[in-house]
């Protein structure tokens, strides 16, 4: 355009250098869709803890009317439990189980997960690793409802039963262990992001001392991605705690029953209790109470493995910050 | 490990065997192999699990091989079949694919290429990373309320239509980070180029960034997508039906849409609950034919997930060389 401009004015002019009006209403289209698309997540946030809240205040407000908010941790009858179908909420009962099957899980994972991860990070060639490393992740995806099967097909019968002597095949042990070897992957995973993360010159200064291949990781790895590893137990329990499937496939319980703090027992968490009790919710039996459960324990729920989640960012983010 | 692979290997034996003085470090072979152990003993849990659902899966596919994945669901095994469980989980995917994927994406892309730091780009973040924490089956609650309750009407209440949209958002923050991640590692300047030659913000994503990004872009949706077909807690709550699906065989699409459903993941639940007589034909029970279901989701799930992880995989070394 400027070359065929009458010779008075610039050979470039703002206008020219301005572009293309329609370009530029595209742009700002799109900066306002992305924009849009972004705030979903907020929304969806809201919603969340709007919808846990709400109900949740409900059913509390309800509880506190008909039976007392001291159920809720006393127990009230003869036999403490969980039995939502006769207004017995005991939430002891399901914070026991749940604390019972992540401790389990944790102590099955956390090892066999921190092994792997430091035999992929520090031992491991190159050339392995990419053969392993894939096939872990790929595993990391199989469905939990697979574990759940799993569970009461092998673990149960083979494993706990024979060893520790349960009467029953389902338990807290059997889902605690089942939940372990599907958190494994996830635990090696980011506990080898985090020794991956530990510069080589900790290890090259630390072989330059004359230090075995052995004491390097233990004495200088390890200590430098300790923090990062805390993240990755904190994920895995989190995982652990919100694992719904084989809970409610391998707990031995169905929906209800008594307190327990015996892992041998079977038991309840908070997601096997929500799963069985919005089960076929169309005939929910028992008072209005009963349904509104289901919403009180999510918001339990959600406030547990919101705490632990921030917890392991922030740690994440103080690592990433030091290296 | 630098360190030792600029000397030749010979040399290297020599000087340590100067500095161990030729003895076996019997401490550290001894960790080497428990930390071995460790890694094989989760991939061995792992593989016996699958040699068990596959041994059991084989008569299942040998005896019923046709009727299995083409009938529906039904209370005697010798009838019982996935084909319901498969159209659920189909359409899942489908409903994944339609909403999370160009929602997710862009919000990607809105927080790596558009959003300036300040208070609200990081609570959109903080939101993000919170959500890929929450436990499934709180998005189950998230969904029995709006899309089965709130939202009847469009939905047909404990319907496909609604846990497809539950998943899609139970999906989402991943594609977010997926997103966000892959065009975090894009050169920049590839963007300065576009800026160079005078393309408007728009333009320079879409055409230099995004093309840049897409192999990890693909790898984090098919995650999404495999994660969605293997889930069953918000499922549950939106109310599947684990016994037996009523579905006319000349239903319309949104009749069935919007009519009673189930998944795979839910069939799988609902048979392990079921008696374990055998049937009186094929003389099958139920544990087999959950044997078989669980095939045939791992078959769809890990399929997607090893072409996604594979994929990545590749195109990091490509890059990296």
């Amino acid at each position: 355009m400027s070359t065929t401009a009458p010779a008075l004015r610039p050979a470039v002019t703002i206008d020219d250098l301005r572009g293309n009006p329609k370009r530029i209403r595209k742009d700002k289209r799109m900066h306002r869709f992305l924009f849009a698309a972004s705030t979903t997540s907020i929304i969806i946030s809201a919603l969340i803890i709007f919808v846990l809240f709400e109900e949740s205040f409900v059913f509390l407000r309800d509880l506190a009317k008909e039976v007392g908010l001291s159920s809720l941790w006393d127990g009230g009858a003869v036999r403490p439990g969980w039995y939502p179908r006769d207004d017995r909420f005991d939430l002891v009962t399901l914070i026991s189980g749940t604390v019972l099957v992540s401790l389990v899980a944790i102590i099955v994972a956390a090892p066999l997960g921190l092994g792997a991860a430091v035999f992929l990070s520090e031992y491991a060639t190159p050339r392995t690793r990419r053969w392993l490393k894939p096939i872990l992740e790929i595993l990391a995806g199989v469905p939990s409802i697979v574990f759940g099967y799993f569970a009461l097909r092998v673990l149960a019968p083979d494993l706990i039963q024979p060893w520790f002597d349960t009467p029953q095949r389902g338990s807290l042990l059997v889902t605690g262990a089942a939940i372990g070897v599907l958190v494994t992957p996830l635990m090696a995973s980011v506990s080898e992001d985090a020794l991956r993360a530990v510069p080589s010159s900790l290890r090259e200064a630390s072989s330059g001392l004359g230090a075995r291949k052995s004491t390097t990781v233990i004495k200088v790895v390890l200590p430098a991605a300790v923090s990062g590893i805390v993240a990755a137990l904190i994920i895995s329990v989190s995982r652990a705690i919100g694992e719904t499937m084989v809970a409610a496939l391998a707990s031995g319980l169905l929906g209800q029953g008594p307190r327990t703090f015996d892992p041998r027992d079977p038991g309840l968490t908070m997601t096997a209790a929500m799963a069985q009790l919005a089960q076929g919710s169309d005939n929910v039996v028992g008072s209005g109470l009963t349904f509104q459960s289901l919403f009180f324990v999510g918001a339990v729920l959600f406030l547990m493995t919101l705490v632990l989640n921030l917890i392991a960012g922030r740690i994440v983010r103080r690592v990433r910050n030091v290296y | 490990m630098a360190l030792t692979s600029s000397i030749t290997t010979s040399s290297a034996n020599v000087v340590r065997a100067a500095l161990t003085q030729g003895k076996r470090d019997i401490k550290g072979i001894a960790f080497a192999a428990s930390l071995l152990l460790c890694l094989l003993a989760s991939l061995g849990m792992l593989t016996i699990l699958m040699w068990d659902v596959i041994a059991t899966a084989l008569p299942v596919f040998d005896k019923r091989s046709s009727g299995f994945l083409n009938n529906g669901m039904s209370n005697d095994p010798d009838k019982a079949g996935v084909a319901d469980g498969i159209w659920g989980s189909l359409m899942i995917a489908a409903f994944v694919v339609i909403l999370a994927f160009p929602v997710g994406i862009a919000a990607g892309v809105y927080l790596e290429e558009y959003a300036k730091p300040g208070k609200l780009t990081n609570f959109i973040q903080l939101a993000i990373r919170n959500l890929a924490g929450v436990p499934s089956v709180v998005y189950g609650i998230l969904g029995l309320v709006v899309f089965v309750q709130a939202l009847d009407g469009f939905t047909g209440g404990r319907s496909i239509i609604a846990a497809g949209i539950t998943l899609a958002i139970l999906v989402l923050p991943i594609i977010i980070i997926t997103t966000a991640e892959s065009i975090r590692a894009v050169p920049q300047g590839l963007r300065e180029a576009g800026y160079g030659v005078g393309g408007t913000q728009w333009e320079t994503t879409r055409d230099h960034v995004l093309p840049y990004a897409a192999p990890g872009i693909l790898t984090g949706t098919m995650l999404a997508v495999a994660r969605a077909m293997g889930e069953a807690a918000p499922l549950l709550l939106i109310g599947a039906i684990t016994g037996r699906l009523a579905t006319l065989p000349d239903a319309s699409l949104i009749d069935r849409l919007q009519g009673k459903f189930t998944a795979m993941p839910v069939v799988i639940f609902g048979w392990a609950n079921n008696a374990n007589t055998p049937g009186e034909l094929t003389g099958l029970t139920f544990e087999d034919l959950n044997a078989a279901a669980i095939v045939v989701l791992l078959g769809m799930v890990l399929v997607l997930n090893a072409a996604a992880i594979l994929l990545r995989n590749r195109f990091e070394r490509r890059r990296q060389a």
